[in-house]
């Protein structure tokens, strides 16, 4: 997740992220992407800010915000809520639970005192469960923020968690 | 002394001498003089060679790559292909055991398995993904360049449908039929899609293929824009594939650059323009009519059909979605023939076949083989055998849609015409081999819990059935079920494979239906005994209702 160490527009980033992807409707997933990346979150003024600046007065795009709305609730990777600093994201599909998937996701849920998609009291952690990433042959499989853990066992995630400021 | 940089070794049993290799020898060591390598390359000689179909037979070293039959004829070429431009001298290549749907024989090659046969996976770890010239220096773009000045789309699509090669997405579709209906309808406007949703749990195959050799796909899709008549195509990647994104955002860069995409290529008429679309996090995005919604911007929810995406696709025009592993087929058949393509794998399912090996066993990872191997000679031959302490019980073959099978089926072959009659799925070639320690009913339940996570909602079956039919088997885990809970299991897996409108909801009821096919009885230990006879499901007492 990165952290904007200037607190930086919403339109900005919105105008940003329109910039890159164009403003068009097969745009939008990849818009509202650069916004959960940018802010790790998508607030409700996000969606304003995208209906009102893909509706171009040369190409327009009609879209409402409860569409919107709808993509970002739809997809995995978007989130409508707030979330913490850094975000665990734990594969629980059949591959990783037979080679010992659920010890590690109980030693994730009791070292962090947390359930499926909570956030820690101070805004460090959030943890989540995901469908499977790919790594089957690695697992179990943890990913915090962009980094990966392969073949963890419960006793490596106090030495895991310890890295992340 | 002297050290050599290679060593020619060329068979001299009497059989081989009687169909000419002393001439070979000869020929071969003039070859070498007029490369001037007489210095750096010592010819030398080998007798006894089991193989008599291949004779005259030539090994090179360091690389061991094996040539036969050779032809005095084909010394220079040789030479010049193995030894100056320093790349395998592929049409030389000693040809697989013939269609036995066994193992194939082979260069052994470092690193790999020593009985795989590698067509979709060919450069994958071997050249630099990031550099076109590596991709161009084994071959690549050289089908395309066949197919646009040689060959009319309809031969194409022709030599595609000869070839028997069937959509490796999970559903076995004809390849070459597909892309006809495609070329058939109506409209000035066509798509090509890669779909790149590669999400089956269990399965990473498609993620090889993009990160090691992303230029096989644009090739691909480029050769299949020119035979449907498309000049635009979307590779549609899951958005958990950054790196695989990251190499395909800078294959296609390269290529256009390089003229194989773009406006007309190889200096034809034909114009090819190939956009990258990341999902963001959704199974049922994998189905093809779900993954063009989510190109358009909507919800990944699959549509009604028909119509289907060959005459109604994106953006309501035809539009052909081939999976990455049946595309990275294309330009190896394009370049060999249909006749080549079917001399592997069986009569009815040639080709090669990519599986993902994970589970209780010593070797996980990626092999490709001919179709129709079985599962025994995997878990043996490929995957190193079982775990130490542990049995084959159970395995899973095609991700979470696919079959779950009993060890009595492990000498099944494994290829679209043998599973479809023993009603297994191949799916999209993950096997995931599970030892004694597994519970059929603990894996069930994470295969439901994962099918009403990802059901988009949409129908009614699916929706309401995968959440039904976990809170069932969440019950029998718990030890809370009673017998008549499996007639219901039955009734609900009946109504999803019926109704439901796309496949999730529909093989959603496969692991039920495989769970009481193969593994009634210990299910009904759950629930008579109370029970779990692996001992992995936690007995919860019974929770007072008030």
């Amino acid at each position: 997740m990165i952290v904007p160490t200037i607190e930086r527009d919403v339109s900005t980033i919105v105008k940003e992220a329109i910039e890159k992807h164009g403003a068009t409707g097969d745009a939008l997933i990849p818009i509202l992407r650069e916004i959960n990346h940018a802010l790790g979150y998508i607030p409700g003024e996000a969606f304003r800010e995208v209906r009102k600046q893909v509706h171009t007065p040369t190409e327009p795009v009609y879209v409402s915000e409860s569409q919107l709305y709808g993509l970002a609730s739809f997809y995995d990777m978007l989130s409508t809520k707030p979330r913490g600093r850094h975000v665990i994201k734990f594969c629980e599909n059949a591959p990783c639970h037979v080679v010992g998937g659920k010890a590690v996701w109980d030693s994730l849920c009791e070292t962090l005192d947390l359930k499926n998609g909570e956030t820690t009291p101070d805004k460090k952690w959030t943890l989540v469960t995901t469908s499977c990433l790919g790594l089957c042959s690695v697992g179990p499989v943890v990913l915090i923020d962009d980094d990966l853990y392969g073949n963890v066992s419960p006793d490596q995630i106090d030495g895991i968690l310890e890295r992340y400021e | 002394m002297q050290t050599k940089r290679a060593m020619i070794l060329v068979s001299n049993d009497p059989e081989s001498v009687r169909l000419g290799a002393d001439e070979l020898i000869q020929h071969l060591t003039e070859a070498l003089g007029a490369y001037d390598f007489q210095d750096e390359v010592e010819i030398s000689t080998l007798s006894n060679v089991g193989a008599s179909n291949i004779l005259p037979l030539v090994v090179v070293y360091p690389e061991a790559t094996v040539y036969g039959p050779v032809q005095a004829a084909d010394a220079r070429f040789l030479v010049e292909e193995h030894l100056y431009k320093g790349r395998i001298a592929t049409d030389l290549v000693a040809p697989p055991k013939q269609l036995s749907g066994n193992i194939g024989w082979l260069r052994a090659h470092k690193g790999y398995n020593p009985a795989e046969q590698r067509i979709v996976l060919e450069r994958a770890g071997r050249i630099d993904p990031e550099n076109i010239e590596e991709f161009i220096a084994e071959n690549g773009y050289q089908a395309l360049g066949k197919a646009l000045t040689e060959m009319t789309p309809e031969q194409v699509i022709e030599t595609i449908e000869k070839s028997g090669l069937q959509g490796r997405g999970g559903a076995g579709f004809p390849t070459g039929r597909k892309w006809k209906f495609v070329r058939m309808a109506h409209g000035n406007k066509k798509y090509v899609i890669c779909n790149a949703d590669e999400s089956e749990p269990g399965t990473f195959k498609d993620r090889i293929v993009l990160e090691g050799d992303p230029h096989t796909i644009l090739e691909a899709m480029a050769i299949a824009g020119y035979a449907v008549g498309a000049d635009e195509g979307y590779v549609y990647i899951r958005g958990e594939y950054g790196l695989a994104y990251r190499r395909l955002q800078h294959a296609i860069k390269q290529a256009e650059e390089f003229g194989f995409l773009g406006k007309n290529i190889f200096n034809t008429d034909f114009n090819f323009h190939i956009h990258l679309h990341t999902g963001a996090g959704a199974y049922v995005c994998g189905e093809e009519t779900a993954l063009i919604e989510s190109i358009e911007g909507k919800r990944g929810e699959p549509r009604s059909r028909p119509p289907y995406p060959v005459t109604h696709g994106l953006w309501n025009k035809p539009t052909l979605v081939n999976n990455v592993e049946t595309l990275a087929n294309i330009p190896a058949i394009i370049r060999h023939g249909a006749e080549w393509y079917r001399s592997f794998g069986t009569p009815s399912s040639p080709g090669t076949k990519v599986y993902t090996i994970i589970g209780n066993v010593n070797f996980t990872g990626v092999i490709e083989v001919p179709m129709g191997i079985t599962l025994r000679e995997v878990i043996n031959i490929y995957a190193k055998g079982m775990k130490p302490g542990s049995v084959l019980r159970i395995a899973q073959t095609g991700g979470s849609s696919g079959s779950i099978i009993p060890a009595s089926l492990q000498d099944t072959p494994m290829d679209f015409e043998s599973f479809r009659k023993a009603g297994v799925s191949l799916g999209s070639g993950a096997l995931l081999i599970c030892d004694q320690n597994t519970c059929i009913v603990d894996l069930v339940k994470v295969l439901l819990q994962f099918f009403r996570f990802e059901s988009c909602g949409k129908c009614t079956p699916c929706r309401v059935g995968t959440q039904r039919a976990y809170e069932i088997v969440d019950r029998i885990s718990q030890g809370h079920g009673q017998l008549d809970d499996l007639d219901v299991l039955i009734s609900l897996a009946q109504e999803m494979e019926r109704s439901a409108n796309c496949g999730l909801g529909q093989t959603a009821a496969v692991p039920i239906r495989d769970m009481l096919k193969h593994f009634r009885t210990e299910v009904e230990a759950h629930i008579r005994l109370g029970s779990c006879p692996a001992g992995i499901c936690e007995m919860l007492p019974e929770v007072e209702h008030v």
